[in-house]
C-alpha cells in the first residue's frame, strides 16, 4: 500500500507541476465549451439571434409600406433599408444573409393578382449561398406579411382594396365565361358587397380584418422529468459535457504516452526492479489518472454551473457518471501504453481514435444529426454513453436510475480496456 | 556468500546473450563485470536484479532466489541503471522519497534517509529542485542516491559514469568508495577499465555470453606474460640487429615497433633497468624512456581480442 500511495502521489505532483497539462486539461475545455455553448443557443432562456436582412423598397404604395413595417416589426428579422446596389453588395460580402426587393407598383399588382385575374408581381430575393436555410425562413416570413397586408387591403374596405376588387371583376368579365370564372365572379361580387358594408358602431377607425393564419401555437420545450420545464435546456450543459469528455481523453493519452516515455527512459525498468508487482504499478497509474480525470470533470462542470447556470439535476447521477468516465479514461491510457511502440506513434494513433470517439459521441455536433446507422454505430464508443449521460443528468433533468445504463456501459468499456492492457503487459513481460 | 549466480543462460531468439555465466560475491566486496559491447553484461545485470527471468540457472542473494516477483530478494538489491531513471520533473527529495516507498521504507525513516542520501551524494542544497535543472553529473549522483534509499546490501551499478566530466566521475567514485567502506557490496560494470581497477576486488570478464576470466586484479595480471612495459622514444631508425638482440634478452616478453617508438613487454617491472642499460651499450640513441605496469585494459584486450564489436 505504501508503494501504491507513493506512486499515486508522484503522479499527482507531476501533474500539478506541469502547467501545460493543467492548462490543456482545465482552461481549454472551458474556453471551447463556452464558445460552443454560445454558438448553439446559450442558456436557452433567450430566443435565437435575429436574421440580418436588407430591404429594398422600390414601391411607394401603402400596401408595400405596410409589408415593410410588418417585416421590421418581426423580432426574428433585423431589417436594414437599402437601395438595390447596397443590398447586393451586403449579401455578396456576407454582411446580410438575404435581401428582399419589393418592386415599384407591387401594391397595386398584388391586389389585382390575388384572385388570379392579373399577372403576379415578383418580389426579388437575394441570398447568401452559404446560408440556404435562411432563404426558406425569409420566404415564409415574407409570405405571411404579404398575405396579411394584401388580404387586409382587399377585405378591409379601404378605397384601394375596393378599386382592386372592381378591376379584378372587370378583368374576369372580359374572359370567356366558363364555370370557374363564373364561380370566381360570384366570390368577387360578394367581396365587393362586403367592402361596401358600413363599419359597425364601436369600430370607428377600425379596419375590417383580412386573411390571417387560422391558428396560433403554444410552444413548450420538453426536457425530461420534473420541473426541468421550458427553461431546462442549456446549450452549455451539452457543450461542457462534450468538451470535458474530449479533453479528459486527451489527458488519458498523455498518461499513456508518459508510461511509454518511462519505458524508453529506463524508469519503468527501475520500477520493476523494486519489490512491487506489475499490477501495483499499473493500478497506481490508473488510479492517479482516474482521480485527476474525475477532479477535472468536476471543476469543468463547476465552472458551467457557476457561470452559465447549468443545472445538475441529479448529483449522485453526475458523480457516478464522472467516476465511470474517469475509469474509462484511466484504462484507455493504460491501453495506449500497452499497445504503443513509441510515444510519438502512440500519440498520433490515440489522438485519431479519440477524435473519432468524441465525434461519434456527439461532442461536436448533436448525434441526432447523424444518419440512423451511424447513431447505432455510435453506441459502440464510450464517449456516446458519457455525453448522453451528462446530458441526462443536466438539462434533461433525469435521475440516477435513468443513467445507470450509461454508467454500466462505461464500466464495461473500462473493464475491456483494462483486461486488454494487462494481457498485453503480461505478454511483454 | 551474498550473491551467487549459477550457470545463468538467456537467449533472445536464436542468439544466446548469456551462456553459462557463474560467479559469486562476498558481502562488502566489489565485483567488476567487464566485457566488450554485446558481451552479455546488461542481460546479466537484468537477471541479477530480477528484471529478467533466466532461461536456465539461478541468482541467489543471501540464499533467496532472485527473479521477477521475488520481492524479498529484491529488497536486498539496489539498482543504478545506465539510463538516468529518474522523474525529471519531480523534485530530488520527492524522487528519493518515491524510491524509498517502493522498497517499503516507513515514512518517518524515509524522510531521514532521503536527507542523509542527499548529503551522501552532495545534493543537499538542491533537494527541492527538479532533476531537469541538474547537470549531467548531478543527475548521475541522484541516480545513485535513488538506489541507496532502502540501504541495500548489494548495489548493482550498470555503467554509472557514462557521459560525465572527470570531476563528477571522481565525486561518484568517492561516493562508491565510501559505500564500500561502509560494507556495501558492489557489482560494477563499466567500459572504463581504470574505474574497475580502482574499485574491484574481483573481476569477471565476459564475452559472447561466457565468462572468460574470474579472478582478483592481481590474479588476472599474472595471466599475462608481461607484468610491465617499457616505452622507448628513439632518435632515429633502429638497427634490425639490435632489435633481434633485444628480443632475445632475458626478461623481454614482447617487442612492438611503431615508427620511432618501441614498446617492450617485461616479465617483471624490475627488468626495465637491465634493458635500458643494454640499449645504451648497444648504441641505441634514445630520447626518452617510460615504464608502466600492465593495465587492466591490456588484460582485457588480451582476453577479448582487438577486433571491433558493434
Amino acid at each position: 500500500m505504501t508503494a501504491f500511495l507513493a506512486l499515486v502521489r508522484k503522479d499527482l505532483i507531476l501533474f500539478l507541476h506541469d502547467r501545460r497539462a493543467l492548462l490543456i486539461s482545465l482552461a481549454l475545455p472551458i474556453i471551447i465549451a463556452s464558445f460552443f455553448g454560445f454558438l448553439f443557443g446559450g442558456g436557452g432562456a433567450k430566443g435565437g439571434s435575429a436574421i440580418d436582412i436588407a430591404l429594398v423598397l422600390q414601391d411607394t404604395s401603402k400596401t408595400s409600406a405596410a409589408i415593410a413595417a410588418g417585416l421590421k416589426a418581426d423580432s426574428s428579422l433585423a431589417v436594414a433599408p437599402m437601395n438595390i446596389d447596397e443590398a447586393r453588395a451586403a449579401v455578396g460580402s456576407g454582411k446580410r444573409k438575404a435581401a428582399i426587393v419589393i418592386p415599384a407598383g407591387f401594391g397595386a399588382a398584388a391586389g389585382d393578382a390575388l384572385f388570379g385575374g392579373a399577372a403576379k408581381p415578383e418580389i426579388g430575393l437575394l441570398y447568401d449561398p452559404s446560408q440556404p436555410a435562411v432563404l426558406s425562413m425569409v420566404k415564409g416570413m415574407l409570405t405571411q406579411q404579404v398575405m396579411q397586408v394584401v388580404s387586409s387591403e382587399m377585405f378591409g374596405g379601404a378605397a384601394g382594396g375596393r378599386e382592386a376588387s372592381e378591376r379584378s371583376l372587370r378583368a374576369l368579365e372580359a374572359r370567356p365565361q366558363d364555370a370557374d370564372t363564373v364561380a370566381l365572379r360570384g366570390v368577387l361580387e360578394s367581396v365587393i358587397k362586403y367592402q361596401a358594408l358600413p363599419v359597425k358602431e364601436g369600430e370607428a377607425g377600425a379596419k375590417k380584418a383580412g386573411l390571417t393564419t387560422p391558428f396560433t401555437t403554444r410552444d413548450e420545450s420538453v426536457s425530461g422529468k420534473g420541473d426541468a420545464g421550458p427553461a431546462g435546456y442549456n446549450a452549455f450543459a451539452h457543450s461542457f459535457a462534450g468538451m470535458g469528455v474530449q479533453f479528459i481523453l486527451f489527458m488519458g493519452i498523455e498518461m499513456g504516452t508518459s508510461l511509454l516515455h518511462a519505458r524508453r527512459s529506463g524508469v519503468w525498468s527501475r520500477l520493476q526492479a523494486a519489490p512491487v508487482s506489475l499490477s501495483t504499478l499499473l493500478l497506481a497509474r490508473a488510479a492517479s489518472s482516474a482521480l485527476i480525470a474525475f477532479v477535472i470533470l468536476c471543476v469543468i462542470f463547476a465552472f458551467a454551473v457557476l457561470v452559465f447556470h447549468v443545472r445538475i439535476a441529479s448529483l449522485p447521477g453526475f458523480v457516478g457518471l464522472a467516476l465511470c468516465f474517469a475509469l474509462v479514461t484511466a484504462s484507455f491510457g493504460v491501453l495506449i501504453a500497452a499497445f504503443g511502440k513509441t510515444p510519438e506513434a502512440a500519440r498520433g494513433l490515440a489522438l485519431f481514435a479519440t477524435l473519432m470517439m468524441v465525434m461519434l459521441g456527439g461532442a461536436w455536433l448533436p448525434s441526432f444529426l447523424f444518419p440512423a446507422w451511424l447513431q447505432q454505430a455510435a453506441l459502440a464508443v464510450p464517449t456516446k454513453w458519457a455525453i448522453d449521460g451528462f446530458d441526462a443528468v443536466t438539462w434533461r433533468g433525469m435521475d440516477l436510475a435513468a443513467v445507470l445504463p450509461a454508467m454500466g456501459a462505461q464500466l464495461g468499456f473500462a473493464l475491456l480496456f483494462a483486461v486488454l492492457a494487462v494481457w498485453r503487459f503480461r505478454k511483454m513481460a | 556468500m551474498l550473491l551467487e549466480a549459477s550457470n545463468l543462460a538467456k537467449a533472445y531468439g536464436a542468439r544466446r546473450a548469456v551462456d553459462g555465466v557463474s560467479f559469486q560475491l562476498r558481502a562488502g566486496q566489489t565485483l567488476g563485470l567487464i566485457g566488450p559491447n554485446g558481451a552479455g553484461k546488461s542481460t546479466t545485470v537484468g537477471m541479477l536484479c530480477g528484471l529478467l527471468a533466466p532461461d536456465a540457472g539461478s541468482v541467489r542473494v543471501r540464499g533467496r532466489q532472485v527473479g521477477p516477483g521475488a520481492n524479498e530478494a529484491k529488497r536486498c538489491i539496489g539498482l543504478v541503471p545506465q539510463d538516468l531513471a529518474l522523474y525529471e520533473d519531480l523534485p530530488a527529495f520527492e524522487n528519493l522519497m518515491l524510491f524509498g516507498a517502493l522498497y517499503g521504507v516507513p515514512r518517518a525513516l524515509r524522510r531521514e534517509r532521503a536527507a542523509r542520501v542527499l548529503e551522501q551524494v552532495n545534493l543537499q542544497e538542491r533537494a527541492r529542485d527538479r532533476p531537469s535543472t541538474f547537470s549531467g553529473g548531478m543527475k548521475r549522483r541522484l541516480n545513485i542516491g535513488a538506489a541507496l534509499m532502502h540501504a541495500p546490501e548489494l548495489l548493482v551499478l550498470d555503467e554509472p559514469t557514462v557521459g560525465v566530466d572527470p570531476q563528477s566521475r571522481n565525486a561518484i567514485f568517492d561516493i562508491l568508495e565510501r559505500l564500500k567502506g561502509e560494507g556495501c557490496a558492489l557489482v560494477y560494470t563499466s567500459h572504463y577499465m581504470e574505474e574497475v581497477e580502482r574499485l574491484a576486488d574481483q573481476i569477471v570478464v565476459i564475452d559472447g555470453g561466457k565468462v572468460l576470466a574470474d579472478d582478483t586484479p592481481a590474479g588476472l595480471q599474472r595471466r599475462l606474460p608481461s607484468q610491465a612495459a617499457l616505452r622507448v622514444e628513439l632518435a632515429g631508425e633502429p638497427d634490425p640487429v639490435m632489435l633481434d638482440g633485444l628480443r632475445a634478452m632475458a626478461g623481454v616478453t614482447t617487442l612492438q615497433q611503431t615508427g620511432l617508438q618501441l614498446k617492450i613487454g617485461l616479465a617483471q617491472a624490475t627488468d626495465a633497468l637491465p634493458v635500458m642499460s643494454w640499449l645504451e651499450r648497444s648504441g641505441c640513441r634514445a630520447l626518452g624512456f617510460a615504464t608502466a605496469r600492465t593495465r587492466l585494459e591490456d588484460i582485457f584486450l588480451h582476453l577479448t581480442g582487438r577486433s571491433l564489436r558493434d
